[in-house]
Order: C-alpha cells, then sequence, then structure tokens
C-alpha cells in the first residue's frame, strides 16, 4: 500500500541501522512514547538490531492502559445496566475492571457492541430511542476530534438518548511529568506521529528546552522509526535538544487546526488519573460546560466506585519506562494475554503484550 | 489505538451534514468522515484513524524523505 511500503524496505531498514552505529558512541535512554510504536519496534525486530548503546524505553501512550481503574468499573456499571447499550472501541472491552472486564458484562447479558467510529455510537442511539446509548470516549488527542464530532452531532441532532463517559488524556502533560520525575532516565523523546498529525508539534519545542531533551515526531513504518531514532541519536551526540519533524508526509508544525478547534469547542483541560501513574495535572480533557447534559457520569449514579487493583501487576513503573516487561514476577506466569492481571498486557499498545507477543522476555531475559 | 492507515479517497459524499468518503485501504472499501479536511479531493491519500481523516498525506515530503534515503543508500555502497 502507498505510503506504507515504501517505508518498510530492508534496504533502507539496513542502511539506516548502519547510519545509527556510525553516529552513536556514548550510551543513551530515548523513550517512544506511542504504544503503536512500541509494537512496531519489536515486531519488526528493530529494537534487537540497535547498537547496545541504545537503549528504548517504552512511554505511557496506551490509552487503554492509563485510563483509570475507576472509570473502567464506572463503564462496567453503566453497560450492566439492562436499558443501556454500551458502546466503545475493541480494546477496552478485555481490560480488567475491579472484579472484571466489559466482555464479562456482555457474557452475563449486557449490551455491550464494538464500534469502529464513534459516528456509529450516535447512529445506535437513534436507531434505538427506547435505550440510552453510551460512549466510551477514551484516548489521546488522535481520537478526541472523532470522539467530539459524535457529541456534536448528537448536540445537532438533539439525541437525547446518547451519552459519553470521557476519559481523554494528553501527551505533552505526561512528558512534563516524566522529565520532572526523580527517578526519571529518559533523555530523548519519539512522539507519537499521529498525536502530532492532530495537534502539531507547537507545543514540544518549550519542552525540548526546559528539560534538554531533543524530541523527534516519528511515523510507525521501519524507516520511520529509525529516521526518527537516527535523528534522536544525533541531536543527543552532539549536545542539541530540540524538536524536529521526521514524519514530514503526515506531520506540520500547527497540526490539523480545524480538529484543534472542535476539540476546544467539545472540550476542556482538566486534571486526569492514569492508570498506575497517578493524578497529572491538566493531563486530560472533559467535557465543556455547554456539552454536560451528554456526560454519562451524571446520567448514571456511579459515584460511588471502589476499585482494586492486582497487588501483583507493576503497571505504573512499566508506563513510566522504570521497569521492563519481563522484571514483573507475574510476567508470563500469572499474567498472560489469555489471563492479563494489567491493561499493558491487553492492548495492541500495551509493552507487556508486546513483550509477550514477541518473546522479548527470552531475549533479554 | 492511534494506529492510523492511509488510504486513498475514491468516493466523496454528505451523510448527515459531514462530508464523508469511500477510502480504498489496498483494496478494502471504508467510510470515513472528511470533516477535518475539507479540502480533500477524489484520489487523494488520507490518514484515518477511528474513522476520521485526520490530515492529508503530502506527496511531496513523502518524496523528499526516500529521496534522502536513496542518497544515503545510494553514499553507503559507494564506500568500500
Amino acid at each position: 500500500m502507498k505510503y506504507l511500503d515504501e517505508y518498510r524496505d530492508p534496504v533502507k531498514v539496513k542502511t539506516l541501522l548502519n547510519e545509527i552505529a556510525s553516529v552513536v558512541t556514548k550510551n543513551w535512554v530515548i523513550m517512544e512514547i506511542c504504544g503503536g510504536q512500541t509494537h512496531a519496534f519489536l515486531h519488526n525486530g528493530l529494537d534487537a538490531m540497535l547498537p547496545s548503546q541504545i537503549e528504548l524505553v517504552h512511554g505511557p501512550g496506551c490509552p487503554v492502559c492509563v485510563t483509570p481503574l475507576e472509570q473502567i468499573d464506572r463503564a462496567i456499571a453503566i453497560a450492566s445496566h439492562p436499558d443501556v447499550i454500551f458502546t466503545s472501541y475493541g480494546d477496552m472491552l478485555r481490560v480488567p475492571g475491579s472484579s472484571k472486564d466489559l466482555f464479562a458484562v456482555r457474557a452475563q447479558g449486557g449490551n455491550v457492541r464494538i464500534v469502529y467510529s464513534p459516528l456509529e455510537a450516535v447512529q445506535i442511539a437513534e436507531a434505538n430511542p427506547d435505550k440510552q446509548v453510551v460512549f466510551f470516549a477514551i484516548g489521546f488527542e488522535t481520537t478526541a476530534p472523532a470522539n467530539a464530532m459524535a457529541i456534536l452531532q448528537a448536540s445537532h441532532k438533539n439525541i437525547k438518548n446518547f451519552s459519553v463517559l470521557v476519559s481523554h488524556v494528553r501527551v505533552p502533560p505526561a512528558m512534563e511529568a516524566i522529565l520532572g520525575s526523580k527517578s526519571n532516565r529518559v533523555q530523548g523523546f519519539l512522539a507519537a506521529g499521529h498525536v502530532c498529525a492532530v495537534m502539531g508539534f507547537h507545543e514540544y519545542p518549550p519542552i525540548a528546552e526546559k528539560y534538554n531533551v531533543p524530541i523527534v515526531v516519528t511515523g510507525f513504518e521501519p524507516i520511520d522509526l529509525l529516521n526518527g531514532l537516527l535523528a534522536a541519536v544525533k541531536q543527543l551526540e552532539s549536545g542539541q535538544a530540540v524538536a524536529e519533524n521526521q514524519y514530514q508526509r503526515a506531520v506540520k508544525f500547527e497540526g490539523n487546526e480545524s480538529a484543534q478547534r472542535t476539540i476546544r469547542s467539545v472540550f476542556q483541560s482538566t486534571d486526569r488519573k492514569w492508570r498506575g501513574i497517578g493524578l497529572i495535572p491538566q493531563s486530560g480533557w472533559g467535557l465543556s460546560p455547554e456539552f454536560q447534559e451528554f456526560d454519562a457520569e451524571k446520567r448514571f449514579d456511579v459515584e460511588n466506585i471502589f476499585t482494586q487493583e492486582s497487588s501483583l501487576c507493576i503497571a505504573g513503573e512499566i508506563l513510566q519506562g522504570l521497569k521492563k516487561p519481563f522484571q514483573c514476577p507475574a510476567f508470563g506466569k500469572q499474567c498472560t494475554q489469555q489471563t492479563p492481571l494489567g491493561a499493558p498486557m491487553v492492548s495492541s499498545e500495551g509493552a507487556c503484550a508486546a513483550y509477550y507477543r514477541y518473546h522479548r522476555d527470552v531475549i533479554y531475559g | 489505538m492511534c494506529l492510523g492507515i492511509p488510504g486513498k479517497i475514491i468516493e466523496i459524499y454528505e451523510k448527515d451534514s459531514l462530508k464523508m468518503a469511500k477510502v480504498d485501504f489496498g483494496g478494502i472499501a471504508k467510510e470515513a468522515c472528511l470533516a477535518y479536511t475539507p479540502e480533500a479531493e477524489v484520489g487523494q491519500y488520507a490518514l484515518i484513524h477511528v474513522g476520521f481523516a485526520i490530515t492529508l498525506m503530502d506527496e511531496e515530503e513523502a518524496q523528499e524523505t526516500l529521496k534522502l534515503l536513496n542518497e544515503m543508500v545510494d553514499l553507503e555502497n559507494e564506500i568500500p
């Protein structure tokens, strides 16, 4: 497929690997923010072909992983309601709540449906006026424009039986939380290409300057990943720390301004708790005052939620890049993709799922 | 979840007052919303994420990246 295949060419991959090896002289710790990139690195075996001086640590850019347990439990409580059709992106259904997941709700008779686009959830609401249709609006800046448009559509069409359980998170505050932490090891970032396709990368130069870290906007194909890594290593080796773009075919400095305007009209900045990490100030989006009528948390009584995390799971340390998945005692034992204890083992963007699927515990453990 | 796939716009139409498209992903056609890329035209490639085009692919930039990479490969081959 165009714009994909040409970025998977093994000859160019080899050249880039050689180039990285020729540039690197010191040890560097580089974080790819996005879990999609973690999986792409491991799926293509690139991590195992990098010079030993480069350590990749895997960032929190896995929306399924960082959606707080309270919200999962609220989703489960709402979805269990007999009058509700609960709609969600497919990844969320296997994420463990305190006692069960959304698949279990469905198995017990709940009406839980996977949607590809949030607009489908609005259509389901229109087609089922006697039901309450709730959409689980999670994700980073990439899904926000789509989720915002679904809310706008429901508002324009005056659909009263539609609401959203919002748990939106943003990348730049998470980067600052990682960089500001006493235990931080990250010296350079590969910024998430598709988040930047929406938001641009004008938020990054001040972060690069403040924390003296290179930030390279990076795509998802093997050549994109290595191009991003090469740029980060070159900056680190030369003592530079700027925000630069290695995903030019999809990302502009200003991003998609039309999408940003719609996000701003529907959502407002809010404090958000990240699962395993804790509260990060102003790190998320919630519904703005004029769209409060679509807030599922207000429509359903889900205030008193008692949460309980697995005592074995170390997802928080994994998500901050402090530990590797195989350093968790439960990895591959009590916790597998069939019986996940934590969200990073569930998601197609979770670091634990990537290490499990591609047997990195055997290679590195 | 932030998976985005470039697809070719093969048909543009309006639905529920939104600009929509049929987008071809190497033989599989799906519907996508073009509300955030109103300038999109049939034949262009858009990056589709959860049913929305979040950006149009920039052909010139794509060629530029590949040109630089080809130069890097050529340079490497010249070194004995």
